[in-house]
């Protein structure tokens, strides 16, 4: 049977949608439970932790840049610096290292 | 629009300028497996307009491509995207308890990896009026790069597309390494995070595993570890998940 293509994107966006709008629409008190609380406080940290490393290596075409690049990113961070100058430096360090010779 | 409302508004617009960038460039190598998997360029700007989710959307791509069943389809973007459930999960304690409806689904229509990041940085309870700056000019950024990546294919030198690319991990450090600095169990649910996320990708052990499932698991296991481990005190408001943590936001 020949598939078509906007009902699969169809299928694709209304799953998409329901998954975020679900918890957002049935969560409506502040939740009391300690421990849940701290979960959910720290799945932000824990996800974006596991999203960076090791893909940022993978992102570039030398590991290496990508490395860099994560480095960079994380003294920048530390250092204070903001959310565009630590996305914009990362990228300058990452284009800058796949340009040395060795690689 | 209150005058609140207004410079929430411009708040998010301006965080959410990067995030265009970084996703006109991620989504313009993902207009490219559109086109790969036959997709006109109306199509893949319509699939990035309603889905905003990189590998869903990727994954998405390739069933189209091996002409899978539409309950297969429904069910890899269930499990590609499920990390967006737990991000929702959190983000319902950021906003205030009487939030409307309206704005409930209106926020959940972009709840990506990086929307979801900056709105948990913002100090105290999420003005939904910040999501939506940030979302009016991601989500252009996010179809047109996947329109442009089917019309134009590899017109882009690669090394730019892949400085780019990094861009968008750049904005993860900036969210997560500032409260990290002050709070040593977050420190350490990144370090942490860090090591096993690498182990899991690289022991051929788990190779069959999606990264999407990896992602999940491995989010779950951390932040339940520290959640039972390093309880977060009772008294300070879930509402301001991380507001003494997000003083470094401008």
């Amino acid at each position: 049977m020949e598939h078509n293509i906007w009902i699969y994107l169809l299928v694709m966006a209304a799953v998409s949608y329901l998954i975020r709008m679900a918890p957002l629409v049935l969560i409506r008190k502040e939740i009391t439970n300690k421990y849940l609380r701290s979960f959910l406080f720290y799945v932000p940290y824990a996800t974006l932790a596991v999203m960076t490393f090791p893909a940022i290596m993978e992102a570039t075409q030398v590991p290496a840049a990508g490395l860099c690049a994560l480095i960079a990113g994380i003294i920048l961070a530390w250092k204070g610096c903001s959310l565009f100058q630590v996305a914009v430096l990362c990228c300058a360090v990452a284009f800058l290292v796949e340009l040395l010779p060795i690689f | 629009m209150t005058t609140e409302n207004k410079i929430c508004f411009r708040h998010g617009m301006r965080d959410g300028s990067p995030i265009a960038l970084g996703y006109f460039a991620v989504a313009f190598t993902l207009g490219i497996a559109a086109r790969n998997a036959g997709l006109s360029s109306i199509q893949a700007l319509i699939a990035s307009a309603l889905n905003n989710a990189s590998a869903g959307e990727y994954a998405g791509f390739a069933l189209i491509a091996a002409g899978s069943t539409y309950v297969e389809m429904a069910v890899m973007t269930l499990v590609v995207n499920a990390r967006y459930l737990l991000m929702s999960c959190a983000l319902s304690q950021k906003l205030k308890p009487d939030t409307s409806l309206r704005h409930r689904m209106l926020i959940a229509y972009d709840v990506t990896d990086e929307i979801f990041g900056i709105c948990v940085a913002q100090p105290g309870y999420l003005n939904p009026w910040y999501a939506y700056g940030a979302i009016v000019v991601a989500i252009p950024g996010w179809a047109l790069g996947t329109f442009f990546g089917v019309m134009m294919g590899n017109v882009l030198p690669t090394r730019v597309v892949s400085a780019l690319s990094v861009g968008l991990y750049g904005m993860f450090l900036a969210i997560i390494i500032p409260p990290a600095r002050k709070n040593r169990v977050i420190a350490g649910v990144v370090a942490v995070g860090f090591a096993a996320s690498f182990l899991v990708n690289r022991l051929p052990l788990f190779d069959g595993v999606s990264t999407g499932i990896k992602t999940i698991a491995l989010t779950v296991a951390l932040a339940l570890a520290a959640a039972v481990l390093f309880p977060t005190d009772t008294k300070s408001s879930v509402g301001a998940l991380d507001s003494e943590n997000a003083s470094h936001s401008p």
